[in-house]
């Protein structure tokens, strides 16, 4: 709804505060007369009939100011007279708008962050204060930040349209897509409450939706689809990541009865139907990885030899240090510790100060009986780390070894 | 909707003829601007001479004194300008992409107010 009368009137601002406006509305008229048969359209009216208001109102003295200052004159204005009928919708259209609205707030123009709040904001709909909450920022930088963004998407002419380039564009949406599903899954900031879980719900809900909308097949799409699985996999485990105390349990230790089932089995079907539809991108190679864990019975049936070469190709595909990090890891599990501590070496520098680098060395090491050694490396993951799972966590390897 | 690729550069030795790279500079650059101009969309354009020919005039409390340099000692000094009249932002960024800039970075700004031919500021937009 509001990427359908963002796009009318060519305007995100006026469009959300409409929408926000009618949604308000909505709970005092529906609490006193009940639910209408079609609540979308009666919302959809109410918004339109808003923006129609709004612009009216506004229209004298906006004559006024175009002749005095016609830097502050939006373009709302000139296309909003007659857009006056409420007109009909067609469900392609609508999810055109939607896609467009998606990859306006991923637009490359916009810093990482601010697309994440503005996807949240304008596509998911969370209010201020629930993105501030989850991203443990103050409700006023936030505030800004999508202040300044929906400015600068108007007053530089951001445009609200599918780009020839479609594939570099949705990269950034998915990219979106998975940081916010991340901040939910793994609770940078402490234990995973319920804002948090709900991050990574949200997360998944926008991943399907991104789906729907993408013209299809394309690889676009089918890294799309691989991302929701692999969404779905992490998602499947999510409860079993830590114990009642708090306490972060590693993927080995996990009860993997608890496991969602019915998860994994939706992230196959999907997998299965997107392998070898084109070259694999880097979601579906993450998401053949996290297939590997899904599906091994126990964490001694899990196929490492597999896993690290999916990771070799994932370092063809989208090399980072932390890629060949958990390449590292996945080949000591493969051949043993000192194969994956030479590896490591390799890294010493990049990674210098990443904590998992740290605490993945201690492993190996202890491994190998370098107790010394191993406890010197989760001093040094300990001492990188904000998180307090983690740090208790380190804390019992540090004395265990 | 006008909007100024401002072309920032690491400040360089004089670029004269005969320099290595020079021909194919002049080549890129040169070709760069008869695509832009036949396009339709230039309004206009400058390549500044280096920094080590600026003064800049320096306000403060609204005296003024001269300084012996650019505004900024930065890694990137201010080397010239396109200003350009396209749909949107997409569209002004595809031409800054297209700039033979080679190190460096374009800064693309939307333009606020212009004069007209009487000196009054209006909006080009």
């Amino acid at each position: 709804m509001l990427a359908l009368l963002a796009a009318r009137f060519s305007s995100v601002d006026l469009a959300d505060d409409c929408v926000q406006d009618a949604l308000v509305q909505a709970v005092e008229t529906w609490s006193d007369q009940g639910i209408p048969a079609n609540p979308a359209s009666w919302l959809y009216t109410v918004a339109h009939n808003r923006i129609i208001d709004r612009l009216r109102r506004d229209a004298t003295a906006r004559r006024r100011l175009q002749a005095a200052a016609p830097e502050l004159t939006t373009m709302a204005f000139d296309n909003a007279a007659e857009q006056e009928e409420v007109p009909i919708v067609e469900a392609r259209e609508v999810g055109d708008e939607q896609l467009r609205l998606m990859l306006l707030c991923c637009h490359p123009a916009l810093d990482r962050d601010t697309q994440i709040a503005l996807t949240l904001r304008l596509v998911g709909g969370l209010t201020t204060p629930e993105i501030a909450a989850a991203f443990l920022v103050a409700e006023a930088t936030l505030a800004q930040r999508i202040v300044r963004a929906k400015r600068k998407i108007r007053d530089a002419r951001i445009p609200l349209s599918i780009p020839a380039e479609l594939d570099e564009r949705v990269d950034a949406l998915l990219t979106v897509l998975y940081l916010v599903f991340n901040e939910g899954y793994l609770a940078r900031g402490g234990s995973p409450d319920a804002v948090r879980v709900s991050l990574a719900d949200e997360a998944l809900r926008l991943t399907g939706l991104a789906i729907e909308l993408l013209p299809g097949p394309s690889p676009a799409r089918a890294e799309a689809e691989a991302l929701l699985a692999l969404e779905l996999y992490h998602r499947s485990r999510l409860e079993t990541r830590l114990d009642g105390a708090g306490d972060i349990v590693l993927l080995a230790d996990q009860d993997r009865s608890r496991w969602n089932g019915a998860l994994i089995a939706q992230a196959n079907g999907i997998l299965k139907r997107v392998l070898g539809t084109g070259p694999a991108g880097q979601y579906q190679l993450q998401a053949l990885i996290a297939s590997q864990h899904a599906n091994a019975v126990t964490s001694a049936d899990t196929d490492w030899i597999t896993i690290a070469a999916l990771y070799e190709q994932l370092m063809r595909v989208a090399g980072s240090p932390v890629v060949a990090l958990n390449h590292a890891v996945a080949v000591s599990m493969a051949d043993g510790p000192r194969a994956g501590l030479a590896l490591l070496d390799e890294l010493a520098t990049p990674l210098e100060n990443y904590h998992l680098y740290w605490a993945s060395r201690g492993e190996l090491l202890a491994r190998t009986a370098s107790r010394d050694l191993a406890r010197e490396a989760f001093t040094r993951a300990r001492a990188l780390t904000a998180n307090p799972a983690e740090q208790r966590h380190l804390d019992r390897r540090i004395a265990g070894v | 909707m006008q909007y100024m690729l401002i072309i920032a550069q690491p400040p360089s030795e004089p670029f004269v003829p005969g320099a290595p790279g020079f021909d194919e500079s002049v080549q890129a650059w040169g070709d760069f601007t008869r695509d832009i101009m036949q396009s339709g969309v230039l309004v206009s354009g400058a390549s500044l001479q280096p920094t080590t020919t600026a003064t800049t005039v320096k306000f403060v409390d609204n005296a003024t004194s001269l300084v012996d340099g650019p505004f900024a000692e930065t890694k990137e000094a201010f080397a010239g300008y396109y200003l350009i009249n396209v749909d949107d932002l997409d569209a002004a960024l595809a031409w800054a992409k297209k700039l033979p800039v080679g190190d460096g970075s374009v800064e693309v700004r939307p333009v606020a107010m212009m004069p007209d031919a009487d000196g009054n500021p209006v909006d080009v937009n």
